[in-house]
């Protein structure tokens, strides 16, 4: 698929669904289980990014200590969780990842 | 209360946005410069930041295309990322309700979680006003022009960092902070980690079909934790 075509859509969809409830209120009806649903779509979509992502950093598998962006997610998994601050988070993931891959260069030598 | 005039308003809104911009603009330099760090064109990027409008579908997708996902996976992707305006398009809707047409369809396309954040926290203090959605324009409009000159920036500067600078993995990085802080009760840890591992587990399926698997199975899990509501 075009890019263009790609973009495009997706801006569409978007908007559709920032129009949704504004233009049919009181039109419709939602199920209860759906709009509970919607708090879990932004969590469950972005775990399931960033643990394969982590996991596999060139494609393929790669579940060891041996792993910089493993260790590096890790790192900011916990900092994210302290601090609850976003530029603090990306700032100590890329620190530690220059660390990990430093120090995982000097051991795998 | 003093009846507010439509430029009061607008100027208003504009005020209580400004301070959020704080946490836009550096996400929209990202933007830019990861998307140029994944060869997509300057126009490209650009034009994502105007017409999806919505940050973090954006870092997504420019992910997924750098990393030659097909377009339909792409915009199931965005569609689901997204899924979370519908919540606050029912939120904001009674307080649109009268409006013509034009204002809520422009009022839909300014709606991002930053300009809904503040604009519903102004109209559950202050109360309806006739000139409301004049409010919302300000606010909105603010957070429009501040997300499209920050991509802009992005841009520029991107096109300056070697391309062997390991960027990318800033784009983890800002799901992390963005995922993590959202973890407060134990049906949302366990969306989370749901997704994850299942995710981990379809890696081999096609076209990025497994982050989809994983996502609706993750969702699942979380709402049979919630259980009902008391």
């Amino acid at each position: 698929m075009n890019i263009w075509l790609v973009i495009l859509i997706a801006g569409l969809v978007t908007f559709a669904t920032r129009l949704s409830f504004i233009l049919l209120l009181d039109r419709i009806q939602v199920p209860d289980w759906f709009r509970r649903s919607l708090r879990f779509v932004p969590v469950a979509v972005l775990s399931a990014i960033i643990v394969p992502g982590l996991a596999s950093p060139n494609g393929s598998l790669f579940l060891s200590w041996r792993n910089p962006q493993l260790l590096a997610g890790a790192v900011a998994i916990l900092v994210a969780w302290r601090t609850k601050n976003v530029v603090l988070t990306i700032i100590a993931g890329l620190v530690a990842l220059l660390i990990f891959q430093v120090l995982l260069g000097l051991v795998l030598l | 209360m003093l009846t507010m005039t439509r430029k009061q308003e607008f100027w208003s809104g504009v005020r209580d946005e400004a301070p959020i911009l704080l946490g836009v603009v550096p996400f929209g330099l990202l933007f830019g410069a990861l998307a140029i760090s994944v060869h997509l064109s300057s126009l490209t990027a650009q034009a994502m930041s105007s017409i999806i409008f919505a940050g973090s579908s954006q870092f997504i997708a420019a992910q997924l295309v750098g990393s030659g996902t097909s377009g339909l996976v792409i915009l199931m992707v965005v569609f689901v990322v997204n899924l979370r305006h519908a919540l606050y398009s029912a939120s904001v809707a009674p307080h649109l309700k009268g409006l013509s047409t034009g204002w809520k369809v422009l009022l839909s396309y300014l709606l991002t979680d930053e300009a809904y954040a503040v604009t519903i926290m102004h109209y559950n203090k202050e109360g309806d006003s006739e000139t409301r959605h004049w409010y919302f324009l300000g606010a909105g409009l603010t957070l429009w022009s501040a997300w499209q000159v920050s991509t802009a920036l992005g841009i520029f500067i991107g096109a300056q960092i070697p391309s062997n600078w390991s960027l990318s993995f800033v784009l983890p990085l800002t799901f992390i902070a963005v995922v993590v802080p959202a973890l407060k009760d134990r049906a949302a840890v366990a969306a989370a980690l749901v997704a994850g591992v299942v995710g981990l587990l379809a890696l081999g399926f096609p076209y990025k079909t497994g982050l989809l698997l994983a996502a609706l199975i993750g969702i699942l899990i979380g709402l049979l934790i919630e259980g009902k509501p008391k």
